[in-house]
C-alpha cells in the first residue's frame, strides 16, 4: 500500500475514522507521517489530527474523503445527512434511498429485524406472489439441469419465460 | 358545528364497555402512512402541507367506516376544542399545537380517527373500549385497505411503509393499551412491571402518551419494533404481556385486601372523603383520587358507584371539559372551584365507602 501524500513510499501509518458507519481511511509513509505530526503512536490523538491540530494537508484530504458524504442532499425534497442527524427523521420517502448507507445497522438497533414482513398494499401483492413463484421455477430448473432431466427443464425455461 | 356538539356526550361514551374493562380503559392500534414523493410534514413548507391535506382529507371523508363524521383543518379549530379533542385522546398533543396544513377526521362512535400531518401525512387509528386490541387492527387495516386504491402511499418491498421517523418504518403500526394500575402503584410493584415490559420491546408511559405523567395511575403500553414481525406478531406479543400485567394486577389488588385491608380502605376513605366534600380541587389531584375512587367500585366498597360515573368523572373534571360546560372564560383557580361543586353533586347520591365484609366493618353504613 502506498502512501497517500507522497505516492512513493509504502504506507507505514494508518489513519481510520469512522463516520456515520463510513470507515474513512488515511495511509501514510513514514517520512510523511513524520512530516504531518502523526509519527507518534503513543502521542496520537485522532481527535486531534481531525479537528486541525496536525498541518492543514492531512485535515484537507481527511474532510476531501469525507465531503461526498457530508454534501448528500435528497434530490426529491433537497434534505441532507446533516439534517437527519440533527432531527432523526427523514424528509420524505425517498430519503430511505438517498441515505441507505449505514441505514441497516440502525434499524438493527431498532428493531426486530430489518426487512419487512407485515401487510403490503394489494397492488403490490401480486408481484410479491409472482417474484416468489419466479424464484420457485428458477430453483426447480437448476435442481433438473443438475438431475439431467432435460424434458422437465425445458419445459421449466419456458414457463419462466413467459412469466418476464 | 363543533367537534364538541358532533361528539356523543361524555356520559353516553362512558357507557361503552369492552373485555378487561375494569383494568384496560382503551385500546387503540394506529398506522402510519405517508405519500410518495411529497415531503414529510416537518420538512415540508407550507403549500406542500396544504396540497397533501387537500388530497387526503377529500380521501378520508369519503370512507364508509367513518361515516358520520367531523372532518376539520386544525386552523378552523379553537384552542379549547383541540383540548377537548386530546382529553379524549383522539389526537396527540402534538397534533393539537398543529395549525393550517394539517386535519383531522374522527366518525362520531371515536372508533377511527384520522390525523393528516401530524408526523406522518396519515396517522390513522382505530379506539375500542377494554382490551379489543385485534377489532382494532380489523378496523383499521379495513380503513387503510380502503384507502389504499385512492392514496399512493411510500412503501418499499423490503423496508415496508416509509416514515418520517425510522422508529415507525414497516408496518407503521403502533398498538397500545392504556391500563388502569392502581393496585401495582399501591403495592409497589409498578417499577418491576415497567421494567420487564420495556425489557420485552414495550414502551409504558403516561395518560397522554409520550412525556407525560401516569395521571390517576394510568399507564399506556404499547410496541416500539414495528419492523422484522408482521401486525398479527406484533398484536400477538403485546397481548401477550398485557395479559400478564392484567393479572399481575388483579393479584396486587388481591394481595393488598387480604395482607393490608386498612392501607387500602384507607386510601379509598380519604379519596372519597375529599372528593365528596372539597370546595376547590385540581384536577391533577382529582385524577389521582378518582382513580382510587374506581378502585374502590371495581373493589365493591360502594353501593352505588359504577365504572361509568368514575370514568365519566375523570373527563368532565379535565381542563377543556370542565370550561366547555361554562360560558364565560375560567381561570384555574375558578376551575377548581367549579370542579370541586360538580364532584360534590355528582357523588351526592354515592354512600360513603362500606367495609370488607363483617369482621373489617368499618361502622354502620
Amino acid at each position: 500500500m502506498l502512501c497517500n501524500v507522497c505516492k512513493q513510499n509504502e504506507a507505514k501509518v494508518h489513519l481510520t475514522k469512522i463516520v456515520r458507519d463510513k470507515m474513512q481511511k488515511l495511509d501514510l509513509c513514514e517520512d510523511c507521517s513524520k512530516e504531518k505530526g502523526v509519527d507518534d503512536p503513543t502521542n496520537f490523538s485522532l481527535t486531534e489530527v481531525l479537528l486541525g491540530k496536525v498541518t492543514e494537508e492531512v485535515a484537507a484530504m481527511v474532510q476531501a474523503e469525507a465531503a461526498p458524504e457530508v454534501g448528500l442532499k435528497c434530490p426529491t425534497c433537497g434534505y441532507s445527512q446533516a439534517d437527519f442527524k440533527k432531527a432523526g427523521r427523514f424528509g420524505c420517502a425517498d430519503c430511505y434511498a438517498t441515505f441507505g448507507e449505514g441505514l441497516e445497522t440502525m434499524l438493527k438497533t431498532m428493531h426486530r429485524g430489518t426487512r419487512h414482513t407485515g401487510k403490503v398494499p394489494a397492488a403490490l401483492q401480486q408481484s410479491r406472489a409472482e417474484a416468489q413463484k419466479l424464484k420457485q421455477l428458477q430453483k426447480r430448473l437448476e435442481k433438473a439441469i443438475e438431475e439431467e432431466r432435460f424434458e422437465e427443464a425445458a419445459q421449466l425455461r419456458d414457463e419462466i419465460k413467459r412469466m418476464k | 358545528m363543533t367537534i364538541h356538539d358532533f361528539l356523543a356526550p361524555v356520559s353516553v361514551a362512558c357507557q361503552r364497555t369492552g373485555p378487561s374493562d375494569h383494568i384496560v380503559m382503551s385500546s387503540r392500534v394506529r398506522l402510519a402512512r405517508n405519500l410518495r414523493k411529497q415531503p414529510f410534514p416537518a420538512w415540508a413548507k407550507k403549500p406542500d402541507r396544504l396540497r397533501v391535506l387537500e388530497m387526503v382529507k377529500p380521501a378520508v371523508e369519503s370512507l364508509p367506516q367513518l361515516s358520520p363524521h367531523f372532518a376539520a383543518a386544525m386552523d378552523e379549530l379553537s384552542p379549547l376544542d383541540k383540548q377537548i379533542l386530546v382529553e379524549r385522546h383522539l389526537i396527540s398533543r402534538e397534533h393539537a399545537a398543529k395549525g393550517a396544513g394539517s386535519g383531522l377526521v374522527v366518525n362520531q362512535e371515536e372508533s377511527v380517527c384520522v390525523m393528516i400531518n401530524e408526523e406522518d401525512h396519515l396517522r390513522m387509528q382505530a379506539l375500542r373500549p377494554g382490551l379489543q386490541l385485534k377489532a382494532c387492527w380489523q378496523a383499521i387495516d379495513a380503513v387503510d385497505s380502503t384507502l389504499e386504491p385512492k392514496l399512493d402511499f411510500a412503501f418499499s418491498p423490503e423496508l415496508g411503509y416509509l416514515t418520517a421517523c425510522p422508529t415507525n418504518l414497516g408496518t407503521g403500526i403502533r398498538v397500545s393499551a392504556m391500563l388502569h394500575l392502581p393496585g401495582l402503584v399501591l403495592a409497589e410493584d409498578i417499577t418491576r412491571v415497567i421494567n420487564a415490559s420495556n425489557k420485552l420491546g414495550f414502551a409504558v408511559r403516561g395518560l397522554y402518551g409520550e412525556g407525560t405523567e401516569a395521571l390517576g395511575n394510568v399507564f399506556q403500553v404499547s410496541n416500539q419494533m414495528t419492523l422484522g414481525e408482521s401486525e398479527s406478531q406484533i398484536i400477538e406479543r403485546i397481548s401477550k404481556a398485557l395479559l400478564q400485567i392484567i393479572e399481575d394486577e388483579e393479584n396486587a389488588r388481591q394481595l393488598l385486601l387480604e395482607q393490608k385491608p386498612k392501607i387500602i380502605l384507607n386510601h379509598i376513605g380519604r379519596a372519597y372523603g375529599i372528593l365528596a366534600n372539597a370546595h376547590t380541587i385540581t384536577s391533577k389531584e382529582t385524577m389521582n383520587l378518582l382513580s382510587l375512587l374506581r378502585l374502590g367500585g371495581e373493589l365493591g366498597l360502594f353501593e352505588k358507584l359504577t365504572r361509568a360515573l368514575t370514568d365519566e368523572l375523570f373527563l368532565l373534571t379535565q381542563p377543556a371539559h370542565l370550561q366547555r360546560q361554562h360560558t364565560e372564560k375560567l381561570g384555574a383557580e375558578e376551575r377548581d372551584i367549579l370542579r370541586s361543586d360538580m364532584l360534590r353533586e355528582r357523588l351526592r347520591h354515592i354512600a360513603r365507602p362500606h367495609g370488607l365484609g363483617p369482621q373489617n366493618q368499618s361502622g354502620p353504613v
